[in-house]
Formats: C-alpha cells, structure tokens, sequence
C-alpha cells in the first residue's frame, strides 16, 4: 500500500544558486574602479612621455656624451655650454651634506624609540617627530636662508649667502623623520624573542641593540637610507631658496651650487619659450633626475621587500 | 681538596665593583640616542620661534584681505589664501574618489594572481618616490604647454592629485583591510553582490580610516612648492582666483616674498608661513581628531 502524498520522482530539485539574470551593473562598477586605478598607470606613461620625448629632440641638437661628461653648465650664455656634472656634483654634494645628518640621527632616533623608549614615551615621541615630518618644505627654506646661515656664521663659519652646507644640514634634518619611522618599523619586525634570548645571555641594552636588533633590521635600515637620499636628491624648493642658483662644481660647501631639480624649477618659473633648447633642458635635466630617483627607488622597495619575507 | 675547587672555579655572576666599561658605553650611547630626537625638536622649536617671532607683528587683518604689492607695507596674502583654499576644495573633490576608487579595486576585486595587477602595485609604490618637480614637469608639458590651459587653477590642482594620489590609495587600502572578513563573509553568505558588500559594509566601515589618511595628503598637498612653481607661479595676482584663471597660492606667496631681495618681504613671508601652518595644524587636527573620535577596533 503507497502512502499518498508522497511521491518519489527520481532526483531531489536542486536549489538555484545563481542570480535570475546577470547583473550588468556589477561589470559596470568593476570598470569604472579599474579605470580609476588606471589612472596611475596613465600617469606614469604620462611622466615618461614627457620626459623623454623633448629630452630626445634636446639630444638631437647636444651630443649625448657631452652632455653627462661636460664639467660647464651655461645654457643661457654665447657660448653656450650643456654639461651636466655641475647639477649633479651640486645635488650630490647636498645629499652628502644631508645624509651625514640623517645616516646617524635618523638611526640613533629609531633606536631609541624602538628599543629604549617605554610605550608612553613612544605614544608621544612619534606624533611630534611626524609633526616636523608634516612641516612644508619652503619653510625649512625660509630657515635655512634666515635663520640657519646666519646662525653659522655668527659661529664662525665663513659661509657665502646660498651655500651648500647650510642648505644639506636642514634637509638631513628634514628627513630625520623618514629614516627614523622606516628604520623603527623594520626594528618592529625583529621578533622578541632574538632580543629575549640576547638579554637571558647576559648582554646589556647597547648590545642588544647594536648586535641584535640593528643586524637583524638591516636591509631595512638600509631602504630606509635610500629613501631618504632619493628625497634628497629630488629636493627642490630648500635647495632653490638657499643654496643659490648658480651651476659649478665646487667641494667647498660654503659656497654656492646649483641642483638638478633646482635649475629645473628656476628655468620653469620663468617664460621660456616652448621649443625652445632653454625649454628642453628643463626635460634633459628631468629626464636624469629621474633616472636617479627610480633607481634609488626600486633598490629601496626591493631591500623593504626582504625583510618583510624574513620575518612575517 | 676536591671541594675547595668547586667554589672557587664558579663564575662571578655580580659585576665587579669599580670601573665599569659596559656601563660607560651604554650611558654614551643611550646620550647620542638622545641627542638623535633631541636635535629634531630644537630645530622645530627654533623653526617655529624664528617664524613666530619675525611674522606675528606682520599678522593683521589687512594682510589677510589685501592683494600683493610692490610696496612691501601694502602687501597683503589674499589672493594667495584664496588660492590654497579652492587647491583644498578641488583636491577634496578629485583626490578621494580616484583614490578611493582604486583602492577598492586593489583590496576588493582586483586577482592578485594576474601581473597586471601586481604590476600596478609596483607602479604605485615607484609613483609615491617620484620627486614632486617632475610632476612639476608633466604639468609643464601636458597642461600648460600640450593642452595650452595656461597656469591655471584647475592645471595645478591636476598635478596635486595626481601628486598625492599614491599617498591616499595606501591610507584607503589599509583602512580597507582593516575591515575583518568575517564581515564581508556574512553579507555574501546573505546573496549580497559583491559590490554590495562592498558599499554597504566594508567601506562605511573604512570611513573613518580613509578620511584620516585623505586628510593628511591634503595637508602634504596644500605646503608643496615644487610643482606648483612649473605650473603656477605668477609675480604679481592681486585679484581673486578662479578655475581656469591665473592663480597663486600660499606657498608660492612665501617663495616669492623670500626671493625678494628686501628685508621687510622676508617678515611678509614668515607672517604668510604663520597662516600655512595655521592650516596645516588645523587639518591634522581634524584628522587626529577623527581618528580618535571614529576609530573601531574588531
């Protein structure tokens, strides 16, 4: 006897998983988020373009080798000169100047907030230390200018009005900050159980820091190094304001040179005309900047990468 | 014999009393790890006490209303106030739906398997290096050049955000992946869309991490001279800026001003840096403020 009502037809009905109809205006909001974050792409191929595009018609007319071996700047006097060494032994002698500030302090103030500072203390020391961080960069000009080479040569210091050294100085201090949250961030990474094992050795803090943690936190120490002279180097307004506009090589550091991105922005400011081989250096000098800049910068997310493999 | 050699062959775990080189190194060291932040914040100190006390007597009400002028004791930062303020207000309006927008490709939908997708991280980390007087340069060549905008408002606020961009994908992102995904896991397993998932959870979620960061590029924006200098700066704009006029803002005002050779324009350029960091504290205030004030932990 079949109890009624229940019927056994062969498979259960499967439930609909799926939507009824596809929802086109999910597409549609996945395109327009990809063409937001196209933007970027557009704007590096933007960035190469126009570099290199006037940059290779500057070329056309300078000899290329002329150009990065030429020890006289002079684009704007008969006769005209285009060697480059000047700009750049001008902005390598600022980041040196820079990073005998910030190689030390940028490290020594990492140290202390990762490995001697109590939470507290740090809760404090890395807000403000962000606040010098924050402060815009034509204002350390106005002190470099104002305050600074005054200051040094009411020390004794026999410095020209625009010189390097005044200039260096303020942005190694600049980029204390920098060196000092990157370095502290990688010194996070070292897990406590090195540091643990080095105090049950009996060693003090000193030793800890120095031979444990700053080692283990070293490639990050080093980006971090990178990062700060590749600021350095694309620096402009600091450099612009007080270490002068004049294009020489000079090792003197009380005296006045001229950097890559401060010709750059002293040659915008005014009306050159476009077309013109006063317009194109603009991009010669830009186009080596940057080459300069993405060079430190690949190197500095390549060391960042490797710490973060080691320990995380 | 044999237990007399015990005690005396055991180490000394005390330190012995006397001169102690450890203890010397550590007290060197702990100064110059001092010395390290200390430095940092006697130039602050100096910085703000140079600034203060060469602009503040220049800080009246007729600085801030008066156009430039030639006349050093006529010279007012209006248009300049002006100018810094409608950058803020575009930037506002272009830097976080871009930003946002991409950041929410990144962390929500885009394959991490796919190059391209890895290959636009890479890209964004390489533009956050890039030094701000080369975007200088692209607005130079594209906007005012290529397009032939002039230097205008609009061509600078352009280069702004595509100068901070970078800087506000990374704050949106983290605050993006600071929403759990247990989160997101129930609003699927109720049949919500991805995209609803995405606008009715995770980012009303992310707000108050993506304002914060939003806000501090800004303040980066707004105190940027370099770019600014290619695609902006004019001698003298005594009238108000507009859109697709000649404009100046704060930080071209203070070059200008320091450029010039007389005494009295450097005290007008310290009383406009007071104005600039007036700003500039307001706006990390404000995201100091909302971190405080809206921050979840899961």
């Amino acid at each position: 006897m079949a109890t009624p009502g229940i019927i056994h037809s062969g498979a259960p009905p499967q439930p609909r998983l799926q939507a009824r109809s596809r929802r086109h205006s999910e597409t549609v909001v996945k395109v327009v988020l990809l063409a937001c974050a196209a933007i970027s792409v557009v704007t590096t191929v933007g960035i190469v373009i126009a570099l290199l595009l006037p940059a290779i018609e500057f070329f056309r007319e300078i000899n290329f080798i002329d150009f990065i071996t030429g020890t006289r700047w002079a684009p704007l006097f008969t006769p005209s000169s285009f060697g480059v060494l000047p700009l750049v032994t001008g902005t390598l002698a600022l980041t040196f100047w820079a990073a005998l500030v910030f190689i030390p302090f940028g490290l020594g103030a990492a140290i202390f907030m990762s490995e001697y500072a109590s939470p507290r203390v740090r809760g404090v020391l890395k807000p403000s230390l962000e606040v010098l961080a924050g402060i815009p960069t034509v204002v350390f000009g106005f002190f470099a200018l104002v305050f600074f080479t005054p200051l040094l040569r009411d020390i004794g210091v026999g410095v020209e009005v625009f010189n390097v050294l005044s200039a260096g100085l303020i942005i190694g201090v600049m980029l204390i900050p920098t060196v000092a949250s990157v370095s502290e961030d990688a010194m996070a990474a070292v897990p406590g159980d090195l540091r643990a094992g080095a105090y049950a050795l009996g060693a003090t803090r000193f030793k800890v820091s120095t031979r444990v943690v700053v080692p283990a936190a070293f490639s990050g120490i080093i980006a971090s190094y990178i990062l700060a002279i590749s600021r350095a180097i694309g620096e402009t307004v600091i450099a612009l304001i007080a270490a002068g506009t004049l294009a020489q090589i000079v090792f003197d550091p009380t005296r006045q040179s001229e950097t890559m991105a401060a010709f750059i922005a002293a040659t915008g400011i005014g009306d050159v005309p476009t077309g013109s081989i006063e317009y194109k250096t603009i991009f010669a000098v830009g186009l080596t900047l940057f080459v300069f800049t993405l060079v430190m910068n690949i190197l500095s997310i390549r060391l960042v990468r490797k710490y973060r493999e080691v320990y995380e | 014999m044999s237990a007399a050699t015990g005690t005396a062959g055991a180490p000394s775990i005390d330190h012995k009393p006397g001169f102690d080189r450890d203890r010397l190194v550590g007290w060197i060291f702990g100064g110059f790890l001092a010395f390290s932040l200390v430095i940092s914040f006697v130039v602050l100190g100096a910085l703000l006490y140079d600034v203060f006390s060469k602009g503040i007597g220049e800080l009246t009400w007729d600085f801030l209303t008066r156009p430039p002028s030639s006349l050093p004791e006529r010279a007012g930062a209006r248009p300049a106030i002006l100018g810094t303020i409608y950058l803020m207000l575009l930037l506002i309006a272009l830097t976080v739906p871009i930003g946002v927008g991409t950041a929410v490709y990144l962390e929500e939908y885009a394959n991490r398997e796919r190059w391209y997708n890895r290959w636009l991280e890479v890209n964004i980390q390489n533009l956050a290096g890039v030094p701000s007087i080369v975007y200088g340069i692209l607005g130079l060549a594209f906007l005012v050049r290529g397009l032939n905008l002039g230097r205008v408002l609009l061509a600078g606020a352009l280069i702004l955000t595509l100068l901070v961009l970078p800087t506000v994908i990374v704050a949106s992102r983290e605050a993006l992946r600071a929403v759990p995904d247990t989160i997101r896991q129930g609003a699927f397993a109720l049949g919500a869309t991805r995209w609803q998932v995405v606008s009715r959870q995770v980012l009303p979620a992310a707000i108050p991490g993506i304002a914060t960061g939003s806000i501090l590029a800004l303040a980066r924006a707004i105190g940027e001279t370099a770019p600014l200098l290619l695609v902006g700066a004019l001698a003298f704009i005594s009238f108000n800026p507009t859109l697709l006029g000649d404009f100046t803002a704060l930080p071209i005002q203070i070059f200008q001003w320091i450029s010039k050779p007389q005494e009295e324009f450097r005290l007008k350029a310290a009383a406009a840096i007071i104005v600039l960091l007036a700003l500039l504290l307001v706006l990390n205030g404000f995201a100091v403020w909302l971190r405080h004030r809206y921050q979840k932990r899961w």
